[in-house]
């Protein structure tokens, strides 16, 4: 049942942002954008942009991405349908269907972004497969923490200050831990020196989606 | 009388810390000296702050389970406190640090944990202030409280684990147990931790009994 109402609701969303492509055009163009200022500030000498730089801009740049492309996923729906799902289906529904919905938009942005800024501004990547794990966990990970936040933030009168305000804390654990990672396949060292990290990731990120689950019916009661 | 017995005790703990902490002998050591008596006043800060920032959370999940004025009260009360204890904390911390390790701050895995810690928190705050309707302002703070603790649980105690640290017990090197925490240490160590904590527990209930108080009157009024 619940897992019905989850495909539903991820298919909505899905249908819905294909109808309205504005916002995912939007998201593009603002990680294009971002990368190419990163490249005009630093481009054209390219020799001042070290390896560890080179990772946590990139990393940076997907917190803030994701920041804003995840902050419209509560803000964006209108009262009335609000009040309808609210009518037909479970607040667990809704929470899994739009974390696993914005783990896929991350996931697509991530990439994209990936690929352009590594484009833009050369690839010293050495692991790519260990890299993409990171990006991966990274999607993840932002996606299950934000999309609680955002839901938080919602409710408040100036939302957009406080989902920036509330996220970043939150998200620092795991950015750290994911730069930590991809500097280490960017290193192309052993990849069981990225064992730990993998692991205490998994384990943020089980810990957020729990409490998401058990905390989001009564955010969706107001 | 009889039910502030613990008042009495965390006073008298206190002034034991104070006296005792300043005057009796303490282990001789390399580099920490003197400074080693500021055991007693910061790492207590931190028990003090982990454990009423944990009543607090008790206390959104029970706002959570039965909504009541008291409930969200002392919760935000006792993040309030919480936050008091982690600034003190992180001032001593950071004196401590200039004497022993050189630099107030020499970017310690522990040392950034507990600013973003405070970080959380003083988003918390924000976030109570951003409502102006009481029962959603608790309902929605309630969440975020529990949300950002489970968020800082990772932070304090299992991040500083995996990387270097200059504090004792992280990254090789021994915990104070192993070497010096020594029966002189631990006199006055214990009793301090259960002072320190004491008195935050009291801040907590007067503040919040103030607080209750002041919204009762606003409501007769």
């Amino acid at each position: 049942m619940l897992f019905k109402e989850i495909l539903y609701l991820i298919r909505k969303d899905l249908v819905l942002e294909w109808r309205q492509k504005y916002a995912l055009n939007g998201m593009l163009l603002y990680v294009g954008s971002v990368v190419f200022v990163c490249y005009l500030s630093f481009g054209m000498r390219s020799n001042i942009l070290v390896a560890p730089v080179w990772n946590a801009m990139l990393w940076i740049i997907l917190l803030f991405v994701s920041v804003n492309a995840i902050a419209k996923s509560f803000m964006q729906e209108n009262r009335g349908r609000l009040l309808y799902f609210y009518s037909i289906v479970s607040p667990q529904g809704i929470i899994l269907a739009k974390i696993i919905y914005n783990t896929l938009l991350m996931l697509l942005l991530a990439i994209i972004c990936f690929v352009f800024y590594g484009f833009v501004l050369g690839n010293p990547v050495e692991d790519v497969p260990m890299f993409l794990l990171s990006i991966l966990l990274g999607a993840v990970g932002f996606s299950t923490s934000l999309t609680m936040i955002s839901s938080i933030a919602s409710k408040a009168a100036n939302s957009s200050t406080l989902m920036a305000v509330l996220s970043f804390p939150v998200i620092v654990p795991m950015l750290l831990m994911l730069i930590k990672m991809s500097k280490n396949a960017m290193d192309g060292l052993d990849r069981s020196a990225s064992f730990d990290e993998l692991l205490t990731l998994l384990a943020i990120n089980m810990i957020v989606i729990t409490v998401s689950y058990i905390l989001f019916p009564y955010l969706w009661r107001s | 009388m009889k039910k502030n017995w613990w008042k009495v005790l965390a006073v008298v703990l206190l002034v034991y810390t104070v006296v005792v902490g300043m005057l009796h002998e303490v282990p001789r050591l390399a580099i920490l000296n003197e400074t080693i008596r500021n055991l007693y006043f910061h790492v207590p800060m931190w028990f003090g702050m982990i454990l009423i920032l944990l009543i607090s959370v008790i206390y959104s999940i029970k706002y959570l389970r039965k909504p009541s004025i008291e409930n969200d009260v002392i919760a935000s009360e006792a993040a309030k406190v919480g936050i008091l204890f982690g600034v003190l904390g992180i001032i001593t911390g950071m004196e401590w640090a200039k004497f022993t390790w050189g630099e107030y701050w020499s970017n310690d895995p522990k040392q950034n944990a507990s600013a973003i810690g405070l970080l959380i928190y003083f988003a918390y705050l924000v976030l109570r202030s951003s409502f102006n309707e009481q029962q959603q302002r608790a309902r929605i703070s309630a969440v975020y409280n529990i949300f950002a603790f489970a968020a800082l649980i990772p932070l304090l105690f299992i991040l500083p684990r995996l990387t270097d640290s200059l504090h004792p017990g992280n990254g090789g090197n021994p915990g104070f147990n192993a070497y010096d925490l020594d029966s002189r240490l631990r006199m006055v160590f214990y009793p301090a931790v259960m002072g320190w904590t004491l008195l935050g527990i009291w801040v907590v209930n007067v503040k919040s009994r103030l607080e209750i108080l002041r919204q009762r009157l606003y409501e007769t009024v």
